[in-house]
């Protein structure tokens, strides 16, 4: 008696499978390479590339002022995404006006290079609230981080938005460490049962804190983990934005039309340590950071964009200025003590404060009125 | 010497290695690392990568592979790096770890011990700084126990490795930095054991973990008003020491009880109940309660104003009814 399963068609699982080594359509030295052996990806127009560019030079020059910020006391903590800026850039270009991301704790980047005030884009951080800026109108969920638990939640807005009608992907990012949830395996399997428009994004940056990616996973790579739950895979060459922008695009457009959900690996590294409270020297060598230097997203994207002719130094240096006025900006702006209203703990909590809550708010702001 | 907490809790899980060969460590970071607040620091380079070791990031497997290792002999001592993140591991803890002697007649046991940092108080943003421990208090078949001071951090933890029940021990992260001059390996009383930390004879503040500090405060404070504050300090919540406090409540005939969690449904109002009915005849006024607000735990900034701090307990102790 045969078995009522399907017979295994090799193309589908082929179809599905990553290509063996991650697309790269731009090299380190600013070439373009052959990297794009399944020859699906193209690269991503000029004018394309220089917007990209900028955003990285100006989103790196935010990232080290997020650092420099939480020296003089002015953010609780920062997790630098420096060294990522290809998917932190990528990933928003990617992105339609009517798409949502689900960002992580590391991804602040992004938020500002999608354009939420940078003031607001590190509340979290800075710890007047929970999140300082309004996800319905910025189509940006709050920054998450208990680790993978917004990968449901992608698949299920992503889901929605299909179910409404409405042209709406969701991009995800995740962490290398994140893929070891729970969360992430049920986020792609739901994704995949009920055909969400949904992308995941697995910034690979080798390290979950202190641990090694050699420690959760024993998989070929991140983006196997794609067809046990049969969904379509990639693996790219995450410091390189020219494949983060080809793939992901060709990744939204998949999801977009219908064909289901996306899961894309970037390999990339976190150049540094886990946040600035964070002691890197306790777990890896100096010289494996130095070996991803010269793999720098910018550097490369700089010398390919020289080399067409699309930048020259005064360009150059017009990208730095504006970066340098960003920051400086920013730092001004933060300088200053937020407002902070302790009878707001007591305002989101329910739509309608209960008896409890507004008796609890009263003694709070009695305590306040003594305090003064 | 002065030792600090997260020193001697060091101390502990070394000594309970050196002991026991079954004994294993393992969680996030751990290893290289030696955790992120160092408690578990060196014990991979000192006993080795099959004793102290990083897992995948994923805390349901961690206590679920606790489970399985503690069903084969081993006793684990996992970490959970902070507390909101062993939510993940929720359904492992109450469907698996705290059922299994039930479930098995007694046949099955895992004394599996799940440390946990709790609490406010760092300037942590969200979901570093919540107050889980009524959460496990709730769930038969677990012991909960939370250190308020260095030696007492050394010494439960021993009994809590030693406890042939799993126990989820509630380290305070705002304690972890604190020192007191100690002799290791101290051994302070055993579990369901609470301390007086402070005698006095007008009324009881019961508290644990981090607000053990903030009610000795407020005695301090009290002391200066003449009113002579009796401070119990739990060490485990699960068991529950009820002939300390009923011993004091009896004797003091005020009670207010102290807990950075969330008040509504917590342990805090188990205790009011269980001194309302073991003390009802030498109570002079209804027993209080000082909790966190119930509300989320808020945002770096706001902190200050959810923590209970020594001008609510003050205010508290000024409400018992003194006529
Ligand atoms: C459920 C959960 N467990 C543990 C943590 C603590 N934690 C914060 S970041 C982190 C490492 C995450 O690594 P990865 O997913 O690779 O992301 P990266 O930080 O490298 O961007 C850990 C363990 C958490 N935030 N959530
Ligand atoms: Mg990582």
């Amino acid at each position: 008696m045969e078995l009522p399963v399907d017979h295994l068609e090799q193309d589908r699982v082929a179809g599905l499978l990553p290509s063996p080594d991650p697309i790269q359509l731009i090299d380190e030295n600013g070439a373009v390479t052959s990297g794009d052996v399944a020859g699906v990806y193209e690269l991503p127009p000029v004018q394309t590339l220089a917007e990209a560019y900028r955003r990285m030079v100006v989103g790196r020059r935010f990232d080290a002022e997020a650092t420099a910020l939480t020296r003089q006391g002015r953010l609780a903590v920062y997790p630098s995404s420096k060294g990522q800026e290809a998917c932190q850039v990528g990933g928003v270009l990617a992105l339609a006006e009517q798409d949502w991301l689900f960002p992580t704790y590391r991804d602040t980047m992004s938020l500002v290079m999608r354009g939420v005030d940078p003031v607001d884009a590190l509340g979290l951080l800075r710890g007047d609230w929970h999140c300082g800026y309004d996800p319905m109108k910025e189509r940006i969920a709050p920054q998450c981080t208990p680790l993978a638990t917004h990968a449901p939640h992608a698949a299920g807005l992503a889901y929605a938005a299909r179910r409404r009608g409405e042209d709406a992907v969701a991009l995800a990012f995740i962490g290398d460490g994140g893929t070891s949830e729970g969360d992430f395996h049920e986020a792609l399997n739901f994704a995949a049962v009920f055909n969400a428009p949904a992308v995941f994004l697995v910034q690979n940056n080798r390290y979950a804190i202190s641990v090694p990616l050699s420690r959760q996973t024993a998989a070929p790579s991140l983006a196997y983990k794609g067809i046990g739950y049969g969904i379509r895979s990639e693996q790219i060459d995450g410091n390189d934005v020219a494949a983060v922008l080809a793939v992901l695009s060709e990744a939204m457009s998949h999801a977009r039309s219908g064909h289901g959900p996306m899961l894309i690996e970037a390999h990339t590294y976190r150049i540094e340590a886990h946040t600035n409270a964070d002691d890197a020297g306790r777990y890896r060598d100096p010289s494996e950071t130095a070996m991803w230097v010269p793999r720098d997203p910018i550097s490369r994207l700089e010398r390919y964009l020289t080399g067409v002719g699309a930048l020259d130094d005064q360009a150059v240096r017009r990208v730095q200025d504006e970066a340098e006025a960003f920051a400086e900006e920013l730092r001004s702006r933060m300088g200053a003590d937020p407002a902070v209203r302790p009878e707001e703990m007591f305002s989101h909590v329910l739509a309608e404060p209960t008896a409890q809550l507004r008796a609890q708010r009263e003694t709070v702001r009695e305590l306040v009125m003594r305090g003064d | 010497m002065a030792v600090s907490m997260v020193q001697a809790l060091n101390a502990a899980l070394r000594d309970a290695m050196r002991a026991d060969d079954s004994v294993v460590v393992f969680g996030e970071d751990v290893g290289a690392l030696g955790g992120v607040f160092r408690v578990t620091d060196g014990l991979t380079a000192d006993f080795g990568e099959e004793r102290c070791f990083d897992t995948p990031l994923a805390e349901s497997g961690i206590v679920g592979f606790a489970t399985g290792m503690a069903m084969r002999g081993f006793r684990p001592v996992v970490e959970m790096q902070f507390d909101a993140f062993a939510y993940p591991a929720f359904e492992q803890v109450a469907s698996h770890v705290a059922k299994m002697r039930n479930r098995t007649r007694g046949s099955v046991t895992v004394p599996i011990v799940i440390r946990i940092p709790y609490g406010g108080g760092i300037g942590g943003v969200e979901h570093h700084s919540d107050s889980s421990e009524s959460h496990y208090a709730h769930i038969p078949g677990l012991k909960v126990a939370t250190p308020a001071t260095v030696d007492d951090a050394y010494s439960l933890l021993r009994e809590a490795i030693d406890d042939p029940d799993p126990v989820v021990f509630m380290e305070p992260k705002g304690l972890y930095w604190s020192k007191a001059e100690v002799a290791l390996p101290a051994r302070t009383a055993p579990f369901g054991h609470a301390l007086s930390r402070r005698e006095g004879s007008d009324v009881t503040l019961v508290a644990y973990g981090p607000t053990v500090p903030v009610a000795l405060e407020a005695a301090e404070a009290a002391a200066e008003n003449g009113k002579e504050v009796e401070v119990i300090d739990l060490r485990t919540l699960v068991p529950y020491d009820e002939a300390a406090v009923t011993k004091s409540v009896s004797t003091t005939g005020r009670c207010v009880v102290i807990s950075e969690a969330t008040g509504f449904a917590g342990i805090a109002g188990e205790i009011a109940a269980q001194v309302q009915r073991a003390c009802f005849y030498s109570l002079a006024a209804p027993v209080h309660r000082v909790t966190g607000f119930d509300i989320p735990y808020p945002p770096p900034m706001h902190e200050q104003h959810y923590l209970p701090g020594v001008d609510r307990v003050l205010d508290a102790i000024e409400q018992l009814e003194w006529d």
